[in-house]
């Protein structure tokens, strides 16, 4: 399964200076949901301070996360089930001037 | 055979148009479809500068753009303000300034040079005339440019009109800009880059280095707007940035001053006005906005990019503030809401969020009676963490009352 992910406004610069994430998902028995993308993300995607990322089993505070460029908080959050071919974005709004 | 057709729909509807499916909660509650959020956005922008008329038609206005989110949304909502027809046109001359800050930040000669071709083509694109400024060029400044001078004159409403008429007269089309050959920026010596480096390492901690920062930065800005002939600087300033801004000042014991950091207009520097149209935008709504049209914005690391929260007041009080518009969206906007007057501002703010925010706040009243609370003066870190935990816990139940209790919340 296979989901481009990007991260936009200072969050690429947590994943190493790289914008844009082809991502492909393992397959497993259960369809994958936001929680457990943050997790994948968080093991093989971030190289430093996941902190800056996440914080619990969400996002951290500030990173704007957009499936299919609507707003997750409207998918069901950390709940959406992830389809073939989803678009998720993860946008920085710290530090914007 | 009969047929049941259901039409289920468990997508939440724009609050606007009631039709379209929603893209964006802004506030909770308020979820806009992409159109209507549209609208509402670019809206937003010139009913700010034309509710407080301000910028007179044909004046010419600096637009300080620092490639990041907020002041390219700020160009944007300039360039399609001024492609409008008549009668909904912005009508002022505007010219853009980018400060450098690479060395600030110790980048290389490289680095520098790649962020400023980014950001050249972007400006270049606007069709406005554009000043690259290395930061060090603020060493060159004379003392003077920290100084006020006196305002021209004071421009009263009958002014701004007088301006309008005689602007419809001559046909303002006029006075746009003509393209100019974009500016080279001549990059500065490596020994000011050094005495810059040194002059910010001689500052301790992070918190004073930004401070620093800041000041050099706007005096490079108001110098620059005076000696090109521009009498408005606009920033980009979002109301999340501000509401950081206003934590701060008053976590610095600056409440003097935070009127002028963060209203709508600032007169400090006398014949140059900051202006700060931005600052009815969340850092989330300008980033949705951004994404959606494709604003273009460099990400340039600041001093602070990858460092801890606690590093200094700026970063522990932006995560504050964003913590806070996590838990509670409308409270941002409240927090900057709260500057049209220092002394009423531990009142509003403690009708909504409870009493240790009142006493953070009264420290810096000068004219509140209440003994500042410990929260302030002892530690300031710990008092914004203290504060969001009372924030946190009472905004599920607001005080409508005045209550005071010195000392509470740090027990
Ligand atoms: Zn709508
Ligand atoms: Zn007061």
């Amino acid at each position: 399964m296979s989901s481009p992910l990007r991260g936009d406004g200072g969050a690429e610069l947590l994943f190493n200076g790289v914008k844009k994430h082809p991502v492909t998902l393992p397959s497993q028995s259960e369809p994958w949901d936001m929680k457990q993308l943050l997790v994948w993300i968080q093991r093989n995607l971030l190289k430093e301070r996941p902190e800056l990322f996440v914080q619990g089993d969400s996002v951290r505070p500030g990173i704007l996360v957009l499936i299919n460029d609507a707003d997750w908080e409207l998918m069901g959050e950390l709940d959406y089930q992830l389809q073939d071919q989803d678009n998720v974005v993860f946008i920085s709004t710290l530090h914007g001037g | 055979m009969a047929a049941l057709l259901l039409f289920i729909s468990v997508s939440k509807k724009c609050v606007k148009c009631k039709e379209a499916p929603a893209a964006l909660v802004i506030r909770a509650g308020d979820a806009y479809c992409r159109l209507c959020f549209k609208d509402f956005f670019v809206h937003k922008f010139k009913a700010v500068l034309g509710k407080n008329r301000i910028i007179f038609p044909g004046e010419k206005v600096l637009l300080a753009v620092s490639g990041g989110p907020s002041s390219c949304s700020m160009l944007r909502q300039v360039q399609e303000g001024l492609s409008q027809k008549a009668n909904k046109k912005l009508r002022f001359v505007p010219g853009i300034a980018y400060i450098d800050e690479g060395a600030a930040i110790g980048q290389s000669v490289e680095e520098r040079q790649r962020t400023v071709a980014e950001l050249q083509a972007v400006f270049q694109a606007t069709g406005f005339p554009f000043y690259i400024l290395p930061l060090e060029q603020v060493l060159d400044l004379p003392a003077s440019v920290v100084a006020t001078n006196p305002s021209p004159s004071e421009q009263p409403a009958s002014a701004y009109k007088a301006a309008v008429g005689h602007f419809v007269e001559t046909d303002g089309s006029n006075n746009f800009p003509t393209p100019q050959e974009p500016k080279k920026m001549l990059l500065p010596h490596v020994q000011e880059s050094h005495t810059l480096q040194q002059l910010l390492g001689s500052v301790k901690t992070l918190t004073a280095r930004e401070e620093l920062l800041n000041t050099l930065r706007q005096h490079l800005l108001v110098h620059t707007a005076r000696t090109e002939g521009y009498s408005k600087l606009m920033l980009g300033d979002s109301c999340t940035r501000l509401a950081v801004k206003l934590l701060t000042s008053i976590s610095l014991g600056r409440g003097a001053q935070l009127a002028q950091d963060t209203g709508f207009s600032d007169s400090r520097y006398g014949d140059i006005i900051l202006v700060r149209p931005m600052r009815d935008y969340s850092a989330k709504e300008i980033a949705y906005y951004n994404h959606l049209f494709t604003v273009p914005s460099v990400v340039i690391p600041s001093v602070d990019t990858k460092t801890v929260d606690k590093a200094s007041i700026q970063r522990l009080t932006e995560s504050f503030v964003t913590k806070l518009q996590a838990d509670f969206p409308s409270t941002v906007s409240t927090i900057y809401r709260l500057q049209l007057h220092t002394c009423f501002m531990h009142i509003s703010t403690l009708n909504i969020l409870g009493t240790c925010v009142l006493q953070v706040f009264s420290a810096s009243c000068p004219s509140l009676t209440v003994k500042p609370s410990t929260c302030v003066t002892q530690d300031q870190r710990e008092a914004a963490e203290c504060m969001y935990e009372m924030v946190r816990s009472r905004a599920l139940r607001p005080m409508s009352a005045v209550s005071v209790q010195p000392g509470y919340c740090c027990g």
